[in-house]
């Protein structure tokens, strides 16, 4: 119970402080950046000048820049708590969440399918390679994979896309359906999303797989030097009970710790993968949004990016104790 | 992972022994010693560019644009006309810079933080331990994107520097603090203490010579972390733009498609450097992860 608690007092903490950031770096500048975006935004985007008043005067309201600055900032935070990511200024009067939520399901469906492939093959090689030091083609591949896995997603998916869109020409280069598809739950359309999603998925799974070799490594190498594994071997359990039962059993718990802690940084990989693909996931709307100076399109998918790993971390926390029945008898756990 | 482990002793020899030895660790060491091969070979070949190379080529409009790899133009020039042999002399060093800085930075107030949390505890520990985890658990990358979005039109790498090193103190404070609780109950430290020895002289004469390992360990991890993030920041068009960085270089190549354009060069030339920067980074922490931690080298690593 007392982990619940830390953990969602966490994930409150981490919130807050986006949110934070978020109200204390415009204002850091004496320049007023709202006025400034707007006029630049419409300039370079050479859009109608219809409503920039509007639009300039709705932001001053909403952040108040006559009132005291604490007063500000509480009706930020509460802004934030209620979703309300303010109205994009590319879109105008489109509001931020319409456009995040838009993405969202290609970015989760992506990302969620990508990581579960590769946490399956790297933990179960990185437990193999511990286990069979014969193996001599193990030996050779799992090292591959470590390797493989200090290069960012993103120039994988590069590498990926000259390899087998440009020069084989077996998948498509980018896009994350085929123009003029009707999108819907029929079995074409999938067919054609899941043709698409291949290469993208295929950088982050090649990349991510030697994340989760090295940590089973590293957990099987602890475990082996365990009594009970010597005593499991005592009894003369057969290879396959010991490596299922005892080794992999035990050291899958560390393994989901580091799923945990790595979770961030895969989907803030992510984002530039879908930038190179340009997957219509979050990322591709945050590099658009990026690229036409849209402060508030740019913070709205950060702080959902944010979120989503926040409220994953503590879901897979929750899960935990299913997974090791020496947390849910209620002690703490090791560290 | 890296573990927390009593730190053992380092010996060392006569100075001709200890570089014999240092040959005779690499060669058993093996990711050790191919990462930093990789690296120097690398950045001999940065260097021999910056003295041999006319380095002016990585301006836009010095050459002529689009031309594929020739003997003219050993790599090709991008749509910009920016030689791209002198933009990978010049990024390669400009995104070293950024890396070995804000890791530097990031180093040397982790391990102040680290150290202080770890040696004093108290209340002190857990508001630093807070600290670190709150900003642990925060993906790097989405913070550095909603500041660097603040101040877009007038980033340099310098600026990149401060943006990036503002978050590379977490890692090194999580690990060295984890390091100093184990440390400061050593037999060692023990031993000093009894003899009378004060906090200044158990942390300078016994402490710090045994996390020299830790330190630069932690440093490498850092620099590899802060070329990952500043490279990440980069490829979004959040870096300088007047600079030819090898990540502002993915952007553009990235930004005039230039695979549609067939100019394959353009993407390759950065994409390939950066693979082999990052992978000798890579080698260079594990291997230095098994000098500070010699449990991994039973562990079958190869």
């Amino acid at each position: 119970m007392i982990r619940v608690l830390k953990r969602l007092g966490l994930m409150v903490l981490v919130i807050w402080l986006a949110a934070s950031i978020n109200f204390l770096l415009p204002r850091l500048t004496d320049r007023d950046p709202i006025e400034e975006r707007l006029a630049q935004a419409l300039g370079d985007s050479g859009g109608s000048a219809v409503g920039i008043e509007e639009m300039v005067e709705q932001y001053q309201a909403k952040f108040g820049t006559d009132r005291p600055l604490w007063r500000q900032y509480l009706s930020m935070l509460a802004d934030t708590a209620r979703f309300d990511l303010g109205v994009s200024i590319n879109y105008f009067p489109d509001r931020v969440s319409q456009h995040v939520l838009t993405a969202l399901p290609w970015s989760i469906v992506l990302l969620g399918v990508a990581t579960l492939i590769s946490f399956v093959i790297g933990t179960f090689l990185g437990a193999l390679t511990i286990w069979r030091r014969s193996s001599a083609w193990l030996a050779r591949i799992v090292p591959l994979f470590m390797v493989l896995a200090a290069i960012p997603f993103y120039l994988v998916g590069l590498i990926l896309v000259y390899v087998f869109a440009l020069v084989l020409g077996w998948f498509p280069p980018a896009r994350g359906y085929s123009v003029g598809l009707n999108l819907g739950w029929n079995p074409t359309a999938i067919a054609d999303v899941a043709y698409h999603a291949v290469l993208p998925a295929l950088s982050i799974v090649l990349a991510a797989i030697g994340i989760w070799a090295l940590s089973m490594r590293g957990m099987m190498v602890t475990v082996q030097g365990e009594d009970y594994m010597n005593f499991a071997r005592a009894k003369g359990l057969s290879d396959r009970r010991r490596f299922w039962r005892y080794a992999v059993r035990n050291a899958m718990t560390p393994q989901i710790t580091t799923l945990v802690l790595s979770f961030g940084n895969i989907v803030a990989g992510a984002i530039l993968v879908e930038r190179v693909f340009v997957y219509p996931g979050i990322g591709t709307l945050l590099y658009n949004s990026v690229l036409l100076v849209d402060y508030f399109l740019i913070f709205g998918c950060v702080f959902v990016l944010i979120l989503t790993v926040a409220i994953s971390l503590m879901l897979l926390d929750l899960l935990y104790p299913l997974l090791d029945p020496r947390i849910r008898a209620g002690g703490e756990a090791h560290g | 992972m890296a573990r927390a482990l009593p730190a053992t002793p380092l010996e060392w020899g006569s100075s001709r022994r200890r570089w014999r030895s240092v040959f005779l660790y690499l060669g058993r060491n093996r990711s050790l010693g191919a990462g930093l091969l990789l690296l120097l070979a690398l950045f001999t070949l940065v260097a021999a560019g910056h003295a041999f190379y006319d380095i002016s080529l990585a301006e836009p409009l010095s050459a002529s644009p689009g031309k594929p790899p020739s003997a003219r133009y050993w790599l090709g020039t991008d749509k910009q006309g920016r030689d791209l042999f002198a933009v990978l002399i010049v990024g390669t060093w400009l995104t070293a810079k950024v890396g070995l800085l804000a890791g530097f930075i990031g180093v040397v107030i982790g391990t102040i933080l680290g150290f202080v949390a770890g040696f004093f505890r108290g209340w002190i520990d857990a508001v630093i331990s807070l600290l670190t985890d709150v900003f642990l658990a925060v993906p790097p990358l989405l913070i550095l994107i909603v500041i660097a979005a603040n101040i877009q039109g007038s980033m340099s790498t310098d600026a990149m520097v401060w943006i990036i090193a503002a978050l590379s103190w977490r890692e090194p404070a999580r690990r060295i603090r984890s390091q100093v609780l184990v440390m400061r109950e050593a037999g060692y430290v023990n031993t000093a203490r009894l003899n009378g020895t004060g906090s200044f002289g158990i942390i300078f004469k016994e402490m710090m010579p045994n996390l020299l390992p830790y330190l630069m360990v932690s440093f490498v991890l850092a620099t590899a972390t802060a070329v990952l993030a500043s490279v990440g920041l980069e490829a979004l068009g959040l870096g300088p733009q007047n600079e030819p960085t090898l990540g502002m270089t993915v952007y553009w190549a990235i930004h005039y498609s230039a695979f549609l354009l067939g100019m394959w060069w353009w993407v390759l030339t950065p994409v390939i450097t950066l693979v082999v920067l990052f992978v000798g980074l890579y080698l260079v922490t594990a291997g230095l992860d098994e000098l500070a931690n010699p449990r991994l080298r039973t562990g079958g690593a190869r």
